[in-house]
């Protein structure tokens, strides 16, 4: 049995990060157990000609492709939305495109606007300050005024918008539509040691200049110079608990396979929405039959994944085309609902630029525009450097038959069950893709775009893992308080994307750390009471 | 029981395989005097696509047995043009494995010098030289600053 901790952080990525940050200043022994290992920069796709092999290789985005040992498997046969991760310091945060929206004022108050899903317990105004600590602590780029927000600081000035950026705004212009460039988590000019970006292009396999904003880069350094000890390739299996009904520690897997017990006064959640309920429905015991924070039933339910729409063009002219952060512009025109709409709620659009060569074949064969034989090259030609596009980014509502629960047969290296993922498309999310499908292509259409294809929903693209341990007030409608706590279990908290009561229309990074920053500050007010 | 601790290193091609994928990537992306490229079944890019298969294996062998099938038991034993309209078939009907081979070919032909350089790319990584983009014309912004609040309040 390891030395006592007075707090445990399971998972290092975006949420573990920032509440081990915040909390370092209370002076408390905090470690942080993460399966994976400290991501290296100098072997990031980007930094050789082979770029796009590897991007499907040890720097896939599924974790059943990647199977590495920091891996675990997901059965995600029964969703048409197929689950995307990194497992590693930092998290999916070292794989995301870093564009940095927040959510708005009307996502927390969902059901008083529209009837539908729920409010959260905590509204816009709690969140901003620490929206706008995390946009300082992870530098993130933009430009103030955007009228599809409340008024935010800009920490750096925007990335490039490119001719990309410039091509699409004018045709939103024609349409009368919003559009912006981006919030993106990427340095564009010297940052607390970090580079500026040099427009490299890889965002989505990791930042090999640095300059993108994974919390390996970001909150880590800071964390750790704070004694805060992050031991890695420790994976967990379940939480322990005693006749109290409080935690006393975690099971965990450490390097050499071999089971260790680390007690821990206090033990924080960040696995994402997927690794969080599958801890806690493996940490079933005599005294949590149903798994553990689980008298609710909730544990697992209400899974959000945010279901993408593809719409991609291509131009006469020659664009950004693989150069440059991926996405560059957003819109917000389509995201408060709108009772003239077939469906309740919203999206958002990414605006993005092209891509690389082999991609460009790749997408071409299977959209029959690139044929096989002496047509090859021409038509490749007509394609490469010429393509821009957008995803639509469209609002999940909360739906208990969308769920993780354990998966009888599958399991990990270390023989721990592995999540099962059952998800199904929503009627009003059908409407909502079909909707932002019709938008997507008028869009390219005013910008002068040919051979637009469309994909909906995108089947790679279950990065937003949302939901599975909601927050509230009520503990029979939910699975942590307001704050952030386990309502059955006192020290026992959560600060990841499973505490999300609805999902917005918007990547939810920003606010899973904005969260994150709120229920350390919690603790840290709360330290004389809580646990009471 | 499954773990992802099973993943063992992918076997070789056998022989029958090589020669297949060989064919099929040169009917995939032949060479071409007019834009001067060398074909995906280049030797020196077809040993790169051999060393590189990599979690593709599998699948591709499956591929390749059903180009095979589909050619009435080995594709080189029939003309050139029979062999295009054997592929053609295997394209329509199995679109799925000829994805697999697809992505195997141009992921290695796309990163090799004379193409890059044909394709006008400089045949050198991203990193760490980057790329430049310009910033683009913020001024663009101008009517959609003029039409002011879209969001609603909401606490």
């Amino acid at each position: 049995m390891n030395e006592p901790v007075d707090v445990l952080i399971i998972g290092a990525g975006a949420s573990g990060a920032a509440v081990a940050w915040s909390l370092a200043e209370t002076r408390m022994r905090i470690v942080c157990l993460e399966q994976g290992d400290w991501p290296k920069s100098n072997d990031f796709p980007s930094t050789g000609t082979d770029w796009e092999a590897r991007a499907l290789e040890d720097y896939a985005i599924s974790p059943n492709r990647r199977a590495l040992e920091a891996d675990y498997p997901v059965n995600d046969d029964d969703s048409p939305i197929k689950i995307a991760n990194y497992n590693g310091v930092g998290g999916g945060t070292v794989f995301y495109a870093a564009h940095f929206p927040r959510l708005h004022p009307s996502d927390f108050r969902v059901r008083s606007l529209d009837g539908v899903a729920d409010d959260w317990p905590l509204d816009y105004g709690t969140l901003e300050p620490f929206y706008a600590l995390n946009d300082r602590m992870m530098g993130v780029s933009g430009l103030a005024g955007d009228p599809a927000y409340p008024q935010k600081e800009a920490v750096m000035p925007p990335i490039a918008m490119g001719r990309t950026g410039e091509v699409l705004g004018t045709a939103m212009n024609r349409l009368g539509w919003h559009w912006w460039p981006s919030d993106a988590a990427i340095a564009t000019e010297e940052y607390e040691g970090r580079a500026p970006c040099i427009n490299l292009g890889q965002c989505g396999s990791g930042c090999a200049q640095g300059a993108k904003a994974s919390t390996d880069v970001t909150y880590w350094p800071e964390a750790i110079r704070s004694r805060i000890e992050v031991r890695t390739k420790c994976r967990v299996s379940r939480i322990e608990t005693n006749d109290a009904d409080m935690a006393t520690g975690v099971h965990y897997f450490d390097a050499d396979g071999k089971e260790v017990f680390q007690p821990a006064e206090i033990v924080i959640m960040a696995c994402n929405g997927i690794g969080t309920p599958r801890i806690l429905l493996n940490s079933a015991s005599g005294r949590f039959p149903d798994g553990l924070a689980n008298s609710s039933g909730l544990v697992g339910k209400n899974l959000m994944l945010h279901p993408y729409a593809q719409i991609r063009g291509h131009f006469d002219e020659r664009l950004d085309g693989y150069r440059g952060p991926p996405i560059c512009v957003w819109s917000m025109e389509f995201y408060e609902t709108d009772p003239a709409r077939d469906f309740l709620r919203g999206y958002s659009y990414q605006f993005s630029r092209g891509i690389g060569p082999a991609r460009t074949a790749i997408n071409g064969f299977a959209d029959g525009m690139v044929p096989w034989g002496e047509g090859h090259h021409a038509a490749f030609r007509r394609l490469f450097e010429r393509s821009a596009g957008m995803v639509s980014v469209c609002e999940d509502l909360p739906e208990e038959t969308n769920r993780v629960t354990l998966d009888p047969d599958l399991k990990d290296g270390n023989g721990i069950p592995a999540p099962r993922i059952t998800y199904r498309l929503s009627d009003n999310t059908r409407k909502m893709l079909e909707h932002s499908v019709a938008r997507g292509v008028e869009i390219l259409e005013a910008a002068g775009a040919h051979d637009i294809t469309t994909k909906a929903p995108v089947p790679y693209a279950g990065w937003h893992l949302l939901g599975t341990a909601r927050m509230g007030r009520d503990p029979e409608r939910s699975v942590v308080n307001e704050w952030g706590r386990s309502h059955d279990v006192k020290n026992l908290f959560i600060v990841d994307g499973s505490v999300f009561v609805t999902s917005g229309g918007v990547n939810p990074t920003s606010t899973i750390q904005a969260v994150a920053l709120y229920v350390a500050d919690q603790i840290k007010s709360r330290i004389y009471e809580l646990f009471d | 029981m499954t773990t992802m601790s099973d993943k063992q290193p992918p076997a070789p091609l056998t022989d029958i395989e090589r020669v297949t994928l060989l064919c099929v990537a040169g009917h995939m992306i032949p060479a071409s005097v007019e834009y001067g490229v060398p074909g995906a079944d280049d030797l020196r890019i077809f040993a790169d696509i051999t060393r590189s298969i990599d979690r593709d294996r599998e699948v591709l062998g499956k591929a390749l047995q059903v180009v095979n099938d589909l050619s009435d038991g080995m594709i080189l034993a029939l003309s050139r043009a029979e062999q295009a309209k054997r592929l053609a078939e295997f394209r329509t009907r199995h679109a799925d494995l000829a994805g697999v081979i697809e992505s195997v070919v141009a992921r290695c032909y796309y990163r090799d010098d004379r193409v890059m350089a044909s394709i006008g790319m400089e045949a050198r990584p991203a990193f760490p030289k980057g790329y430049k983009v310009e910033q683009g014309d913020l001024s663009l912004l101008d009517p959609v600053r003029a039409r002011g609040k879209i969001y609603r309040d909401a606490g």
